[in-house]
C-alpha cells in the first residue's frame, strides 16, 4: 500500500516536470489515435480491394482504384502521424531528461560540502546521468509505447468485432495466451537477469580491482590467486548467464508461435466463415452474418499477424517502469537534498582579518567527539602554523573556517561580526583557499585562474599566473594559457597547486587558508611554492597547515592540535620552552 | 578472428545444430503464406470444402509448433554456445593478462584492460549469439520472400523486390547519418559526468569560490548541448518507422492496383495477393533485424580487435630456472645499464652502474622523473634493462625463476594500494599462510599493530582500495605486507608520505634494526636517507652522486641543493 502511494507521489513530481511541454503530450496523444486508427484502417480497404477481384474478368476495376487511392492514403496519413508523434515524444523526452539533469546538478551545487564528502562520487553521477535517462526511457518513451499499444489492441478488436464478431470472439478468447506467454517471459527474464547483473557486478568488481592493481599482483606473484577467482565467478556468470539470455530468447519465437496460432484459427475460420457465406449472408440458428468475402479475410490475417506485438511492448514498458519509478527515486533524492543556507544580514565594508573562535565544539558523528570547547584568537595579518599528527583535526578546522561544516556549538567572529549571521557566499569571498589536493576543473588553465574572478582580464590572469610563478611551465604547455587540463597534459602535482595559488593571487582576498603539501613534489617546484606562499601571505592573516619547519618558524602563532583540540598555542620559542607535545614533535621530526 | 574458434569448440555441434534448427523455422515460416493462400484459393473459391480448409488449418498449427520447438533448441543452443564461448574468451583473457608484464601492463593501462575484459567480451560474446539466432534466418526470410513473390508472379515479384532494395537504402542511410552523432552523444555524456564529478571532488573549492553560477552555467551549456545533439538523433531515428512502413505500403498499394489487372486476366488469384501481402511484411520485419546485425557486427568487429590487441602482446620478460641464491655474493649489482619505457626512445636510466652490498641501507633521491623509481624496478625484475646487466647475488636477474626472484624481495610500491578482504588476506600476499605472529611482528615493525589491533585485528575487512583505512593507515600496511615474507631486499618507494614525522622516524628505526636485510629507501625528503650507507642522488636518468649524506654534502651540488631547500628551515 505504501508503496503505491510512493509511486503516485513520483509521478505526481513527474507531471511537473511534464507541464512546461503539455502540448508535446496532447500532440503526441492525438497522433498517437490518428496513427492507430490509420494503421487499422488501411486492411479494411485493401481488403475492399481484394473483394472487387473476384476472378477472371469479374474485376470491378473502378473499385480497385478508389480503394487503392484511399488506402495508399491511408498509408501517407499513418505515416505523416507516426513521423508527428515521434517528433512529439523525442522532443519531450530530451527536454525532459535536460530540465531533471539540470534540477538534480543544481541541487549538488546547492548542497552542503557533506554531502559530496558522504555520498560515493560514482553513485550520485549515476543518478544524475545514467538514472535520468532510464527515467526517460520507461515512463515516457513508455508511456507512449503503452497508449499506442493499448490503443492498437483496443481498436484492432473493435474493427474485428465490427467486420466479424464470432472470429473476433475467438481471438479474444485466445488474448489471455499472448498475455500470459508474455507476462511468463518477463517474470523469468526479470528473475535471470537481475541475478545475472549481481554476478556480472562481482565480476567486473574483481577485475577492475585486479587490473587496477595489476602491478602488485605481478609483484606478489598472486596471478594465480586472481585467476582462479576469476575463473571461479565466471563460471558462476556462465551458469546464470546462458539462463538469463535463453529466457530473454523465448520472447520472440514465442510471440512468432502465438501468432502462428491465432493466425491459423483466424484463417481456418475465416476460410469456414467465405464458404458459408458464399455469395450472401451466413445464418447460424437464430444469428445472421453479413457476408463473409475473402478481402475481409485478408484483412483478419494482416491483424493476426500484427497482433502479439502490442502485448510484448506492453509487458516490457511494464517492467521498465519499474526500474523507471525505481531511478525517479533515486534522482529525486538528489533534487530533495536540502541546500546549505546562505542568508545573512550582517556585513563587513573593509575587512580587516581579525579572527576570533569562541567555544566552538564540533564532530562529523554524534558519538564520537572530535573539537571541543575550542578557543582561538587571531589579529589581522597573522600568520597561523597548524601542526599536528595526522588525523588530529586540521582538516576539520578549516572546513569549520570556511563554513562547510556548520559549529555545533559556539561561534566563529570576523572582525567581531558573528560568521553565522554574514551571507555564505559573502563571508568565504573573504577566504583565499588552497588545498593540498588541488582541485583543477577540465578546462582551459586561463578558466581554471580566472576560479573565482569573474570579470578578470587576460593580462591580470597572466599578471597573477606570474606572480606565482607559473609562468615556467604554461608556456611549455601547447597552447600556454588556452591549454585545456585533461588527464593527458601533464602538469605535475606541484604545478597544480602552483596554479591554485595563481587562482587565489588573482581573487585577491583578505585572509588565506593552506595546506601545505607533504611530499611528491620536487625540489624545483617546491622551492617556487614556498616562494609563492609566502608572497601571497604578506598582509593578509593566514592560517597554513604546516609540514615546513620554515613556515612553522615563521609563525606568530603556531596551533597545536592533537586529536581534535588545540593542546598548546604560542610561538616557537615559547612553546619549546615549555617542552610538551610541541617539544616532543619537534624533535622526533629532525632527530632521524 | 582465426583463433577465436578454439573457444567456440565445444559448442561445435551445439552451433551446427542451433542455425539449422533455426533455418528449418524460417522455411515453415516462409510456407505458411501458401499453405493460407491454398486454402483460399482451392479450399474456398475451388470447391475444395471445409475438410481441404480444416487440413490446412492443421498443418498450418503443426507447422507453427515444429517451428517453436526448432526456434527453442536453437535459442538454447545459442545462449550456451555463446555463454560459453563468452566464458572461455574471458577466462583465456583474463590469463593472458596475468601473463604480461609492466612493460605491456603500461601500453594498455588498467582502465583499457578492464573495457576490454568486460564490454569487449560481451559484445562479442552477444555476436556469437546472433549468429547462431539470426544470421541464417534473417537473410533467409527476407530473400525467400523476395523469390517467392517472383515465383508467384514475376511482375509483381520485381515490384516486391525493388520495395526491399529500397528500405535496404532507407535502412543504410538512416544509420550511417546517424551513427557519428550517436558516437558524439557518448562524448557529452561523458562531459555532464565528468562536470558533476568535479563539483563532487571539488566541492569545496566551488564553495570556497562561491562559483554555484559559474558551474551551473557550465553544466547549462553540457545540458543543452547534450539537448541538441539528441533532438538531431531523434530527428533522424523518427524516420526510421514511418519511412519504412509507407515504402513496404506504398509497394502494396500499387500491387493491388496491378493485381486488378492480373486477377482479372486470370493470371492472379486473390490467395496470391494475401500471401505477397504477408510477405511484405516479414521482408520488412527481417530487413530490420538485418540492420541491427550490421551495426552490431560493426562493433563485435571493433571488440574483437581490441581483444586481439592484448592476446597479440606477450611479455618481455621470460622466465629462467635458478633457484639457488648465493648470500655471500653482493645483493644487488649493475653494470652500465640503459632503460627506456616502451613507446619512447627517450632513456629513463643511462649508464647507471652501482653495487649495494648485502645488508646495507641504501638511500635514493632526485627530482620527479629522474629516474629513482624506475632504477629499483629493474631490481625484481619487473622490467628488463633495455642494455646492460642487473645482477642480484651475484647472478643475472635472466637467469633466476622469476617468482623465486621476487620472493626474495619486498617492494611497497609508491601509492600502493590493498585489495578487498581483510588485513589477514593483504598480508597473505607477502606470504602465503602466514602465521599469526609473521603477521603481528611485520605489523609491528611497520608501526601498524596499534591500529590494526585497535580496529579490530587481522580479521578486519578492507575495502577495495583499503578506502576504510587513512592514508597513512594505508602505507603501513603496504609496508607491513612487504614485510610479512622476511625479504631479504626491502624497497620502499616514497612510501611514507602520507605519515608524520614521529612515525615515519620510528618505522625507519624499526627497519634499521631488521637483520640481514639490504634496504632500499627512496625518499622526497633528504632527512629520511640521511643516515643510509650509501646514498645515490638521481638526475636525468643518471647517478649525479654518491656516498655518505657528509661527502655527499660537500661534492655534490644537486644533493646540497636538496638538503638546503628542505632544510632551509632547519636554522
Amino acid at each position: 500500500m505504501k508503496k503505491k502511494g510512493l509511486k503516485r507521489g513520483l509521478t505526481a513530481r513527474l507531471l511537473v516536470y511534464v507541464r512546461p511541454y503539455r502540448a508535446f503530450v496532447i500532440g503526441a496523444a492525438v497522433c498517437s489515435l490518428f496513427y492507430v486508427a490509420f494503421v487499422l484502417l488501411g486492411p479494411v480497404l485493401y481488403g475492399w480491394a481484394i473483394d472487387a477481384m473476384i476472378g477472371a474478368g469479374e474485376v470491378d476495376f473502378g473499385k480497385v482504384f478508389s480503394m487503392s487511392a484511399g488506402f495508399a492514403l491511408c498509408v501517407l496519413l499513418a505515416f505523416v502521424s507516426q513521423k508527428l508523434l515521434n517528433n512529439f515524444v523525442n522532443a519531450l523526452c530530451y527536454k525532459l531528461v535536460r530540465d531533471l539533469r539540470k534540477d538534480a546538478f543544481y541541487s549538488l551545487t546547492a548542497a552542503p560540502v557533506k554531502y559530496a564528502d558522504t555520498h560515493a562520487q560514482g553513485d550520485v553521477m549515476a543518478r544524475v546521468v545514467n538514472d535520468v535517462d532510464i527515467i526517460s526511457d520507461g515512463l515516457l518513451q513508455g508511456v507512449a509505447q503503452l497508449f499506442t499499444g493499448v490503443a492498437t489492441i483496443l481498436g484492432t478488436l473493435v474493427v474485428m468485432f465490427v467486420i466479424n464478431y464470432i472470429i473476433a470472439l475467438v481471438v479474444v478468447v485466445l488474448t489471455p495466451l499472448s498475455l500470459f506467454v508474455a507476462a511468463f517471459i518477463t517474470r523469468r527474464t526479470f528473475k535471470n537477469f537481475s541475478a545475472q547483473v549481481k554476478v556480472q557486478g562481482r565480476l567486473a568488481a574483481h577485475t577492475k580491482e585486479m587490473l587496477a592493481g595489476q602491478k602488485t599482483v605481478v609483484l606478489f606473484g598472486q596471478e594465480a590467486q586472481s585467476q582462479k577467482k576469476f575463473e571461479q565467478i565466471d563460471a558462476e556468470l556462465y551458469e546464470i548467464g546462458w539462463r538469463a539470455q535463453f529466457s530473454s530468447a523465448l520472447t520472440n519465437p514465442s510471440t512468432r508461435f502465438v501468432n502462428a496460432v491465432i493466425y491459423a484459427f483466424v484463417g481456418v475460420l475465416g476460410a469456414v466463415f467465405c464458404l458459408q457465406s458464399a455469395g450472401g449472408s451466413l445464418v447460424l440458428g437464430k444469428m445472421v452474418l453479413t457476408g463473409f468475402t475473402t478481402g475481409m479475410l485478408a484483412v483478419f490475417l494482416s491483424y493476426a499477424n500484427q497482433y502479439t506485438k502490442p502485448f510484448n511492448e506492453v509487458s516490457n514498458v511494464v517492467t521498465q517502469m519499474q526500474n523507471a519509478y525505481a531511478s525517479a527515486a533515486r534522482v529525486f533524492e538528489v533534487i530533495d537534498e536540502p541546500a546549505e543556507n546562505t542568508q545573512g544580514t550582517r556585513h563587513i565594508e573593509k575587512v580587516r582579518g581579525d579572527i576570533r573562535i569562541e567555544h566552538a565544539s564540533f564532530s562529523y558523528d554524534p558519538d564520537q567527539k572530535l573539537i571541543e570547547d575550542l578557543n582561538i584568537d587571531v589579529k589581522a595579518g597573522s600568520k597561523i602554523a597548524i601542526v599536528g599528527p595526522t588525523g588530529c583535526g586540521k582538516t576539520t578546522l578549516i572546513n569549520l573556517l570556511m563554513r562547510f561544516y556548520d559549529l555545533k556549538s559556539g561561534s566563529i567572529f570576523v572582525d567581531g561580526v558573528n560568521a553565522k549571521d554574514i551571507p555564505l557566499d559573502e563571508y568565504r569571498r573573504m577566504f583565499g583557499m588552497v588545498l593540498q589536493e588541488s582541485f583543477l576543473a577540465n578546462e582551459t588553465v586561463a578558466w581554471n585562474i580566472a576560479y573565482g574572478s569573474e570579470h578578470a582580464t587576460r593580462a591580470e590572469i597572466e599578471a597573477a599566473a606570474k606572480a606565482a610563478y607559473c609562468d615556467f611551465f604554461i608556456g611549455n604547455l601547447e597552447h600556454g594559457y588556452d591549454t585545456v587540463l585533461s588527464s593527458n597534459v601533464s602538469v605535475s602535482q606541484g604545478e597544480r597547486q602552483l596554479l591554485c595559488i595563481a587562482r587565489v593571487m588573482l581573487s585577491d582576498p583578505p585572509m588565506l587558508i593552506l595546506d601545505e603539501a607533504t611530499s611528491n613534489i620536487d625540489t624545483m617546484t617546491e622551492m617556487r611554492i614556498q616562494k609563492a606562499f609566502r608572497k601571497i601571505m604578506q598582509g593578509r592573516t593566514s592560517f597554513i597547515v604546516a609540514h615546513r619547519l620554515s613556515t612553522i618558524l615563521d609563525a606568530d602563532l603556531i596551533l597545536v592540535m592533537n586529536k581534535g583540540s588545540v593542546i598548546e598555542q604560542g610561538t616557537h620559542a615559547q612553546l619549546m620552552e615549555k617542552k610538551g607535545f610541541y617539544y616532543n614533535l619537534y624533535n622526533s621530526q629532525f632527530a632521524g | 578472428m582465426k583463433r577465436y574458434f578454439q573457444y567456440l569448440k565445444e559448442y561445435k555441434w551445439r552451433c551446427i545444430i542451433g542455425t539449422l534448427s533455426k533455418w528449418i523455422e524460417a522455411v515453415l515460416e516462409l510456407l505458411v503464406p501458401l499453405v493460407m493462400a491454398n486454402i483460399i484459393d482451392v479450399g474456398v473459391n475451388g470447391g475444395g470444402g471445409i475438410s481441404y480448409v480444416l487440413w490446412g488449418g492443421a498443418l498450418m498449427l503443426a507447422m507453427g509448433a515444429v517451428g517453436f520447438g526448432c526456434a527453442l533448441y536453437c535459442q538454447k543452443s545459442a545462449s550456451i554456445a555463446s555463454q560459453g564461448f563468452g566464458t572461455n574468451v574471458r577466462n583465456a583473457l583474463f590469463r593472458h593478462i596475468n601473463s604480461l608484464s609492466y612493460r605491456e601492463l603500461d601500453k594498455f593501462g588498467s582502465a583499457s584492460l578492464v573495457t576490454r575484459t568486460i564490454n569487449d567480451v560481451n559484445q562479442m560474446q552477444s555476436a556469437v549469439a546472433m549468429i547462431i539466432r539470426l544470421v541464417v534466418r534473417a537473410p533467409f526470410i527476407a530473400v525467400g520472400s523476395v523469390v517467392l513473390c517472383l515465383i508467384l508472379d514475376w511482375q509483381v515479384g520485381l515490384i516486391v523486390t525493388a520495395v526491399a532494395i529500397l528500405v535496404g537504402v532507407v535502412l543504410w542511410i538512416i544509420m550511417k547519418k546517424s551513427v557519428p552523432y550517436y558516437a558524439r552523444n557518448q562524448k557529452k555524456l561523458d562531459r555532464l559526468a565528468q562536470i558533476t564529478n568535479e563539483n563532487l571532488e571539488g566541492a569545496r573549492v566551488v564553495r570556497a569560490f562561491q562559483s554555484r553560477d559559474k558551474e551551473r552555467a557550465r553544466f547549462d551549456a553540457a545540458a543543452q548541448d547534450m539537448l541538441d545533439n539528441s533532438l538531431v538523433i531523434g530527428k533522424i531515428s523518427a524516420w526510421l518507422n514511418p519511412l519504412t512502413y509507407a515504402i513496404v505500403n506504398f509497394g502494396v498499394a500499387v500491387i493491388l492496383l496491378l493485381s486488378g489487372y492480373k486477377v482479372n486476366a486470370g493470371r492472379l488469384s486473390g490467395g496470391d495477393i494475401i500471401a505477397i501481402i504477408n510477405y511484405m511484411t516479414q521482408i520488412l520485419n527481417a530487413m530490420i533485424v538485418i540492420s541491427n546485425l550490421v551495426s552490431l557486427f560493426t562493433k563485435a568487429h571493433a571488440s574483437m580487435n581490441r581483444v586481439s590487441e592484448i592476446f597479440d602482446a606477450s611479455s618481455s620478460v621470460t622466465d629462467g630456472a635458478e633457484t639457488q641464491f648465493d648470500e655471500t655474493a653482493p645483493a644487488i649489482e649493475m653494470e652500465e645499464v640503459d632503460f627506456s619505457y616502451a613507446g619512447t626512445d627517450k632513456y629513463s636510466l643511462r649508464g647507471v652502474s652501482l653495487t649495494i652490498p648485502r645488508g646495507a641501507t641504501v638511500g635514493v633521491i632526485g627530482g620527479t622523473g629522474s629516474g629513482k623509481t624506475t632504477l629499483v624496478n629493474l631490481f625484481p625484475r619487473l622490467y628488463d634493462a633495455t642494455r646492460g646487466r642487473v645482477k642480484v647475488f651475484g647472478r643475472d636477474v635472466r637467469e633466476y625463476s622469476l617468482a623465486a626472484l621476487r620472493g626474495q624481495f619486498g617492494v611497497v610500491p609508491q601509492n600502493a594500494g590493498l585489495f578487498s578482504g581483510t588485513v589477514r588476506s593483504n598480508l597473505e600476499w607477502g606470504k602465503e599462510g602466514a602465521s599469526e605472529e609473521e603477521c603481528d611482528r611485520a605489523l609491528k615493525v611497520a608501526c601498524a599493530y596499534d591500529f590494526v589491533t585497535e580496529k579490530g585485528g587481522l580479521d578486519e575487512p578492507v575495502t577495495e582500495g583499503g578506502k576504510n583505512f587513512s592514508g597513512g593507515q594505508r602505507q603501513r600496511l603496504t609496508i607491513a605486507r612487504a614485510l610479512v615474507g622476511e625479504p631479504k631486499i626491502l624497497i620502499l618507494d616514497d612510501s611514507c608520505s602520507a605519515l608524520d614525522f614521529a612515525t615515519d622516524a620510528r618505522l625507519r628505526a624499526n627497519i634499521a634494526a631488521l637483520r640481514d636485510t639490504t634496504t632500499v629507501l627512496i625518499s622526497q625528503r633528504a632527512s629520511s636517507i640521511r643516515n643510509a650507507d650509501i646514498i645515490y642522488v638521481m638526475e636525468d636518468g643518471r647517478i649525479a652522486g654518491r656516498g655518505k649524506h657528509e661527502e655527499l654534502y660537500e661534492n655534490c651540488p644537486l644533493y646540497r641543493e636538496i638538503c638546503d631547500s628542505q632544510a632551509r628551515a632547519a636554522e
